[in-house]
């Protein structure tokens, strides 16, 4: 990729250049409206972002939501979606809980890794059947949300795992901080650092947008739809399976309805973000900063004097607007690209 | 048979075409599964555990309805659910400020209309990805229901309007709401297999390119297709909130989801172009006589989730593997054959 950037352009040059794509990106205009939100909750009441509790909320809660956002980001870039996420965030944080309870002094890192296995197992599952029975992911993964759920629910019944069970040093990750900002975000920002490198840099990153574009193509291109797609669904899962533990850090509370409707927030972040649900375009930045606008508004309308019960509405109408926003930007282009064919 | 055909079909005698269908695979389940439940499942032929049978999965038929013909064109409508919640709402609140339930359902199903219109619009007239649209439009229609009540609920209800809700026919354990579901029913069957208006849906389902250079309006057909959407949606919420007595924000909550796992149980492809209401139909009931069965046999009625899951699974991997299969019988001799096929096709 670098090759493709002259030689001769100075520093300076290059710095005006990469300005240029950042005030032209998809991404600018939904971090925009997060810093206006942001900026106008803490007008109001000064303590939304200046206070130890309003800041460290500000970052924590959204940071569980950023994950499977970005995992789902992922898979959407490859023209398929996850509907089961949600029940895979609720498994894994029940797993968490009952490792606690039934292996006394289980090492935490060893709970994050079975957490993480167990959410790419069932992504694996999700993948291989997308991939290998061909059969569209909305409707595959439809029917593990509703299977992961029922082997959530037959297991945990309506028991309720607390606090109490878990030990200190993992509940304390929840609010832990460094440097004043809370671990957890950090977590959540260096997967999405990473994942973001990846999808830019990587050659396996830019097939999933090849992938993405056009199935067939890719595939007559010579490359490997099956195994890339089913890698997708995997770090879809396991990024999943990670949110499930951190939400047993934060929360320290589980019961077999942890994560349900999580799958539709997370699309709406990704859709909000700027990917693109036919697959082909986005990047897991832009479902980040979705996911952030989506929990920061949730926290900011009723310091704006907006009863939090429309907060849905205003998400919706957010939404609705980022595609019909994103259908007019594609318009324009193509518009543009047929006037410089036809000079 | 109602189903567009392929060349291939034709070579098929017609007792294969009519039987060997994947509605009549749904339909051979739920017999079998009925007839299971009626003889070893205690109370399930008490005539009561029809009528909350039916009562249970009213809704989900009434919505599956336009569904399935939105799923044929290959479009999807994720807001259903928010729009019973929303008419639920809007019942509960204009029937507290005086006004008669009659008039109040008609406004209610009038904006049901109107929610579908706008998805219509967004889909058609923009020319938006319609899951992406009504994922919107789920997250609007519950935040405008929510928003309207609150976490409060309305429940004065007149008790003759409750009772009608649960009312039951001429003495039949079947209730009266399955009556008007039959009158839909059958005006959707009549209105997607034997008018042009229904064949236009297959051929948009099949390519909308060529439906469209056949003269077929697909925006128009659509943009219809969504406001009754709608307009079903929110005359299933009026059932809803007059069965349980109770306007709620949050009524219905997750149900989209539910309708669809039946329509696509009941053999409409994803993809569009095939399926048809009797399969649909079929599904809902098995799933809804499934879940009463397992809750009389004292299954924990959690074991439905992963059944219906399951089920939705099975079916889809089902048609790929059967597809699979039919291929190497048509040309034995297996991979070299087969890829030349991949190959040329």
């Amino acid at each position: 990729m670098t090759t493709l950037t002259p030689t001769s352009e100075t520093l300076g040059q290059r710095v005006l250049h990469g300005l240029g794509g950042f005030a032209k990106a998809r991404e600018t205009g939904i971090l925009l409206a997060l810093v206006v939100v942001v900026v106008a909750a803490t007008a109001r009441n000064p303590g939304f972002v200046f206070s130890a509790d309003g800041f460290r909320d500000l970052l924590l809660t959204p940071s569980i939501l950023l994950l499977v956002a970005v995992g789902q980001a992922i898979v959407i870039i490859t023209r398929n979606v996850d509907l089961s996420v949600g029940s895979t965030v609720g498994l894994t944080a029940y797993l968490t809980g009952r490792l606690f309870i039934d292996v006394p002094d289980i090492p935490v890192p060893l709970v994050f890794l079975a957490g993480i296995l167990l959410g790419g197992f069932l992504g694996l599952v999700n993948g291989a059947l997308v991939a290998f029975a061909k059969v569209p992911a909305l409707v595959i993964t439809l029917g593990t949300l509703y299977a992961y759920r029922g082997i959530n629910v037959l297991w945990a019944g309506s028991d309720r795992i607390n606090a109490s069970d878990m030990p200190k040093e993992f509940l304390g990750l929840g609010t832990a901080q460094i440097l004043y900002i809370p671990v957890l975000t950090l977590i959540a920002v260096f997967v999405l650092v990473v994942a973001g490198w990846y999808l830019r840099t990587q050659r396996g990153g830019r097939e999933l947008y090849a992938i993405g574009s056009d199935p067939a193509a890719a595939h007559l291109y010579g490359l490997k739809v099956t195994q890339r797609v089913l890698t997708a669904f995997i770090l879809c899962g396991a990024l999943a399976g990670l949110a499930g533990v951190l939400f047993v850090a934060r929360y320290g509370t589980v019961n077999s309805q942890v994560g349900s409707g999580y799958e539709l927030t997370a699309v709406g972040a990704a859709v909000i973000g700027g990917v693109a649900i036919f697959g082909g375009s986005g990047t897991v930045w832009g479902a980040a900063i979705g996911a952030y606008l989506l929990f920061t508004i949730n926290r900011a309308l009723p310091i704006l004097g907006v009863q939090d019960f429309w907060q849905r509405a205003v998400v919706g109408v957010l939404i609705i607007s980022a595609i019909v926003l994103d259908r007019v930007l594609a318009v324009r282009s193509t518009r543009k690209l047929v006037e410089a064919r036809d000079n | 048979m109602a189903e567009p055909r392929t060349y291939k079909d034709y070579s098929r005698p017609l007792w294969r075409r009519v039987l060997l269908t994947r509605e009549m695979a749904v339909i051979a389940a739920l017999v079998l599964v009925w007839i299971w439940a009626y003889t070893q499942v205690p109370y399930f032929a008490a005539p009561i555990t029809l009528t909350y049978l039916l009562l249970d999965i009213a809704p989900i038929l009434l919505m599956a309805l336009p569904m399935t013909l939105i799923i044929i064109t290959g479009e999807i409508d994720l807001s259903v659910a928010s729009v019973v919640g929303l008419s639920s709402v809007l019942l509960g609140t204009l029937h507290q400020g005086g006004m008669p339930i009659e008039l109040a359902a008609i406004i209610a199903i009038v904006v049901g209309a109107l929610a579908g219109a706008l998805n219509g619009f967004l889909i058609t007239v923009v020319g938006l990805p319609s899951l992406a649209v009504t994922i919107g439009s789920l997250a609007l229609y519950r935040g405008l229901a929510v928003g309207l009540l609150g976490t409060t609920a309305v429940t004065d209800f007149t008790a003759a309007w409750k009772d009608f809700a649960k009312s039951k026919l001429f003495g039949t354990p079947i209730p009266t709401i399955i009556l008007i579901f039959v009158i839909l029913a059958v005006a959707f069957a009549v209105l997607l297999h034997f008018t042009p208006f229904g064949r236009g849906v297959y051929a948009i389902g099949l390519s909308p390119e060529a439906a469209r250079f056949s003269g077929v309006n697909v925006e128009r057909t659509k943009f219809i297709l969504f406001v009754l959407s709608g307009a079903v949606a929110a005359l299933a919420g009026i059932y809803f909130t007059l069965r349980f007595g109770s306007a709620r924000g949050d009524n219905a909550t997750g149900m989209e989801l539910g309708v669809i796992a039946a329509v696509l149980l009941g053999g409409v492809s994803i993809f569009g172009g095939r399926g048809g209401l009797h399969g649909v139909i079929a599904a809902v009931i098995l799933i809804g006589a499934l879940s009463s069965a397992l809750r009389l046999a004292s299954v924990t009625s959690d074991v439905i989730n992963i059944i219906t899951g399951a089920l939705l699974i099975a079916s889809v991997v089902s048609t790929s593997v059967l597809a699979w299969v039919r291929r190497k019988r048509i040309r034995p001799g297996g991979r070299k054959t087969g890829s030349l096929a991949a190959a040329k096709g």
